[in-house]
């Protein structure tokens, strides 16, 4: 970060980011996000307490996990998420997916926040079928693959590598 | 030591079943897997069923090699830690996983020269016979790209319009 005195101050106001992701490689991308956090107050929300040891003191948040099959589970997932994006009021939601990601953008519309969806780059020939479902409804909706960028979304910033 | 790993969730026993089948041909006692829920029982190479994030990035550093399932948390584990990878990936019309997705994600990560890849188990020996010259496609930063960072930094800093 630039130690220079910024002409549009707002730039630099810390925001209340909610940083959003399933198990697995959803989680692994998200963390190669942080430097984009950087100077703002986090607070991580994923699926697997084991997981906390990887951001250190940053605030740290375990849902349960739930597929579209699995209807009492989202429920669940949905409530335990909005409590905890009722207590820590963000700004900004990003996510890499996937069913998390989906409420906490859909919440996020809801009670202001602006939202990023960041498609898996697992996701090569398509966009996932969650992403194609919430992107509209994210501010910022991206792919990691330039070839699945469309003029109506998503767009392609880069990639997690 | 290869280091074999079939991610956070799911079983994937055509790959377990077929490096276990390898190593018992080759008379291999340098194998360790983590197998998850898996069926299929190894009876020739050490496993386990489950390891904890940190266990699992230092059982990726000293591994000379991975063999894994086509998902982004094992190939961007081992590109950070600038370990050569083969993986298979895993078939949605077998329920190894939700889509056809990981076939897509080995064949572009092979075009990339990321990852070596058997597509099925009958690929894998021939794949793990040449493991000892499967070379790392060199170590990546644990972070995005600096496009994709300043894309969402710039999108966190912005005011609402």
């Amino acid at each position: 970060m630039t130690k220079e005195p910024s002409i549009r101050g707002h730039e630099s106001s810390p925001r209340r980011i909610l940083a959003i992701a399933s198990g697995g490689g959803h989680w692994v991308q998200l963390l190669r996000l942080r430097p984009a956090f950087e100077g703002h107050r986090v607070a991580y929300v994923t699926v697997r307490e084991s997981y906390r040891a990887d951001i250190g003191d940053e605030r740290f948040y375990v849902i349960n996990d739930a597929t579209r099959w699995d209807k009492v589970g989202l429920v669940r997932m949905a409530l335990k998420l909005l409590w905890i994006m009722l207590r820590e009021r963000p700004r900004v939601i990003v996510s890499t997916g996937a069913a998390p990601g989906y409420f906490a953008i859909r919440f996020g519309k809801l009670l202001g926040a602006r939202t990023v969806w960041i498609d898996s780059i697992a996701n090569v020939e398509e966009i996932s079928m969650t992403g194609s479902i919430v992107g509209k409804h994210a501010d910022l909706w991206l792919t990691q693959w330039a070839h699945l960028a469309r003029p109506e979304g998503p767009r392609h910033e880069g990639a997690v590598l | 030591m290869i280091f074999v790993t079939v991610g956070a969730q799911m079983p994937f026993d055509r790959m377990v079943r077929a490096v276990d089948e390898w190593a018992a041909a080759r008379g291999r006692t340098d194998v360790f897997a983590q197998i998850n829920e898996t069926d299929y029982v190894p009876k020739h190479i050490e496993w386990t069923r489950f390891i904890e994030p940190e266990q699992f990035r230092s059982r990726v550093e000293s591994a000379r090699v991975l063999v894994a399932h086509a998902g982004m948390g094992s190939i961007l584990t081992a590109l950070e830690a600038g370990k050569p990878i083969l993986v298979m990936p895993r078939r949605g019309d077998l329920r190894e996983t939700r889509n056809d997705h990981q076939v897509a994600t080995a064949k572009r990560f092979l075009e990339l020269g990321k990852v070596g890849v058997a597509f099925d188990e009958s690929e894998l020996p021939a794949k793990l016979d040449e493991l000892d010259s499967l070379s790392a496609a060199g170590r990546i930063s644990p972070w995005a790209s600096d496009r994709l960072i300043g894309a969402l930094r710039a999108f966190i800093g912005e005011d609402r319009a």
